[in-house]
């Protein structure tokens, strides 16, 4: 009883303190693993949302998405999206909403709403959330238990820990006696290998910035007739200077 | 009767394309340089247009501007392509026009006769400031609204005035809903206020003749040409010799223009910053706040000046006089020649440093302020200025500096001084071997530039030709 007390104490303590680290949080100065965006890659996208609505969706919103437009652009045909992918009443126009009421959802996890992932991949970058999603270790003085290299005291815990196992973080000393993150440590096995885990991430982090930015699909594609449209017409541009340009005696 | 009689007799139709375009003859040894001004008249145009389209989705609401700006990104049919043409218009302007006012220091553009289309110039570039400042606000991001935030404090800083005036500005003791909807009147109103200082800029323009890299006034020289007997002979008609040529220099502009719209829109989040994409917070500081990289020279000069007697307002003092000062060159360039080919050494030379201190100075308003970047930002605002300064006595011919020349050199001897004593007194984690180097530097720019030493032939002018060259 005494012990739980404690414990209760040391929640509300941590729980006073999570706006402001949360705050603070976002460069930790480790260095990320880069990571490929391959928005050609239909599959790894369609795996990425796959994980996304099971596992992201169900405490976070991406408000500006939605479900019809996914489904276009990755290839997914509607009914499979009505059937498979929409846990809630939404229609397929719909945007991709949170079922967590944003008031309880602060509540839940200590200060902090989960935040509307929709433009997440562009405000963090696809280094950042490939390494923050691998980057979960075991910590017992934090709120929910887990913690994160690259975003020290994060409020989030670690929802994927049954695929990747628990693992825990070795911390060194730098030269001015601060902590610097060195390597993990495989606490238990989880269901899928190494391997398997950084292709699942890779894939959620690729859906992720696809969701950031949908037009990047196309606009890559578009510019390429664009520049052949603008390199044809300066070749005409400068003939006709040139036929023009005939009169002018440029000496004199 | 024709149409184009009855249009002529109604409305000067002809006369205005004879004077303005098949009529106006413009030197043909234009350069590189002069494609500036009419890609500036395009961009212009750019934005106008996908501004209009924009406001057509846009929401100024603090409650919907960021969604609305999503929205625009995502529902609307070429949203994207329109909001990207808006964001990265806004950068190319402020590159077209920096190149378009280096021209003018490159070829004395602004001299006798030209003094107004150089002021009028230079209130388009302070009214595109404002326009950009305004518009930054309205996605309603973690930067537009910190951003506007620390500008709008500047004001806060005059004395007496300062509280009452940043209030008014902002319509609310903080950022807000208030200050979103007056910004958006002010980003729609300014843009139409310059067309019509665009237009009395070509009207200024058209009335003296148009400069030229040799600074030779064509309309002084002989006359007859093919097109006409009275025209200059070492004019052409601007349509459809340079309607062509600027044809092909847009075609190139669109290339590296649309280069960013479709293939890097963010260009490294120097033109879309990433804090961005995050809604607008009162009450989350971000950790580093930046202006967008045209502002950052001026940023980096508000910063190196340091506050002293009890108030910060010396920077901002400093931010304004950087911008002002360019308003005063045609009266501050006493050379006898216009453009650079004949000019002796030391404007060269200056103009070059000038460049590179302006180009340095915007790279450290990018960065977080430390010891060395500080004192690197206090040494070259000093540069920036004494380019101003002391260019009645290395431009001039040596007799006409004048008594507001010489207050000038005394004004230059003073600013080195205060901020060698800054470099010295004032920031003891500087190194020592870098304290010698600005304090040598500053020395030798005085001397050099200031005292111009009557043993350097090299300063001498060249003759100017009697008619432009190739």
């Amino acid at each position: 009883m005494k012990m739980k007390n404690m414990k209760n104490l040391a929640c509300f303590g941590l729980l006073a303190l999570a706006p402001v680290t949360a705050m603070a949080a976002g460069d930790a100065g480790i260095e990320l693993e880069p990571m490929e965006v391959r928005l050609q890659d239909t599959r790894s996208l369609q795996n990425g949302a796959k994980i996304f609505v099971n596992y992201c969706l169900s405490c976070h919103s991406a408000n500006f998405m939605r479900y019809e437009r996914m489904a276009k652009d990755l290839d997914i045909p509607e009914e499979l999206v009505l059937q498979e992918m929409i846990f809630s009443d939404s229609k397929i126009g719909d945007p991709m909403t949170s079922v967590m009421p944003p008031e309880k959802a602060a509540e839940w996890f200590g200060g902090v709403a989960p935040p509307d992932l929709s433009l997440v991949g562009r405000l963090r970058g696809a280094d950042w959330l490939y390494n923050y999603l691998k980057g979960f270790y075991v910590d017992e003085t934090t709120f929910s238990g887990w913690n994160n290299v690259v975003f020290d005291n994060v409020a989030m815990p670690h929802v994927l820990a049954h695929w990747q196992g628990r693992q825990r973080a070795v911390f060194g000393d730098d030269e001015h006696g601060n902590p610097v993150f060195e390597h993990f440590k495989q606490e238990t096995e989880g269901s899928m290998s190494p391997e398997e885990f950084d292709h699942a991430m890779q894939d959620l982090t690729n859906f992720l910035i696809y969701m950031g930015e949908p037009a990047r699909l196309v606009r890559v594609k578009y510019g390429m007739w664009v520049m052949l449209f603008l390199f044809v017409f300066g070749a005409l541009a400068y003939l006709m200077k040139r036929e023009y340009w005939r009169d002018v005696d440029v000496s004199h | 009767m024709s149409f184009n009689e009855w249009l002529n007799k109604r409305f000067p139709m002809d006369r205005l394309v004879r004077e303005h375009l098949t009529g106006y003859f413009a030197p043909k040894n234009f350069n590189f340089w002069y494609y500036f001004g009419s890609l500036a008249l395009l961009v212009l145009v750019l934005q106008i247009v996908t501004g209009v389209l924009l406001a057509m989705n846009y929401k100024p609401d603090a409650e919907l501007a960021f969604a609305s700006v999503e929205y625009i990104m995502r529902d609307v049919w070429g949203g994207w392509f329109v909001r990207y043409m808006h964001s990265t218009g806004a950068s190319f302007f402020f590159i077209v026009i920096y190149l378009h006012m280096f021209r003018g220091l490159l070829y004395g553009s602004y001299r006798n006769p030209r003094e107004l289309i150089w002021i009028f110039g230079m209130i388009i570039y302070v009214s595109m400031m404002a326009t950009a400042f305004f518009g930054y606000l309205l996605p309603w991001g973690q930067m537009s609204y910190w951003g506007a935030q620390v500008i709008v404090n500047l004001f806060e800083t005059l004395p007496i005035v300062g509280p009452v005036l940043s209030e008014w500005i902002r319509g609310d003791y903080v950022i807000s809903d208030i200050t979103l909807n007056r910004f958006y009147a002010f980003h729609y109103l300014i843009p139409f206020i310059i067309v019509g200082l665009v237009v009395l800029h070509i009207v200024a323009l058209h009335e003296t003749g148009s400069n030229n890299p040799d600074g030779v006034e064509i309309k002084k020289g002989p006359k007859g040409n093919r097109w006409s007997k009275d025209a200059p002979a070492d004019g052409i008609p601007f349509h459809p010799y340079y309607t062509v040529k600027d044809t092909l220099g847009m075609v190139v502009f669109l290339i590296f223009f649309f280069g960013v719209v479709f293939f890097l829109p963010e260009m490294g989040g120097y033109f879309i910053e990433p804090p961005n994409f995050e809604p607008a917070n009162p009450l989350k500081t971000p950790e580093h706040i930046a202006p967008v990289w045209y502002f950052t020279p001026y940023y980096a000069i508000l910063r190196a000046v340091p506050s002293f007697a009890g108030t910060q307002v010396w920077g901002v003092l400093a931010m304004g006089a950087a911008i002002v000062v360019f308003f005063l060159l045609p009266w501050l360039d006493r050379s006898p020649v216009k453009s650079v080919r004949y000019r002796g050494f030391s404007t060269k030379a200056f103009l070059g440093i000038f460049a590179v201190t302006f180009l340095v100075l915007g790279w450290l308003g990018t960065k977080p302020p430390s010891a060395e970047y500080t004192a690197m930002a206090q040494f070259l605002t000093v540069v920036y200025f004494l380019y101003f300064f002391l260019m009645p006595c290395y431009s001039g011919t040596g007799d006409n500096v004048g008594k507001s020349g010489l207050a000038l050199f005394v004004i230059s001897v003073l600013l080195a001084a205060g901020s060698l004593y800054l470099c010295w007194a004032e920031t003891p984690d500087l190194g020592t071997g870098m304290k010698w180097l600005y304090t040598i530097l500053s020395v030798l720019i005085l001397f050099y530039f200031g005292l111009r030493p009557g043993w350097i032939k090299a300063d001498e002018v060249k003759p100017v030709p009697e008619r432009v060259t190739g």
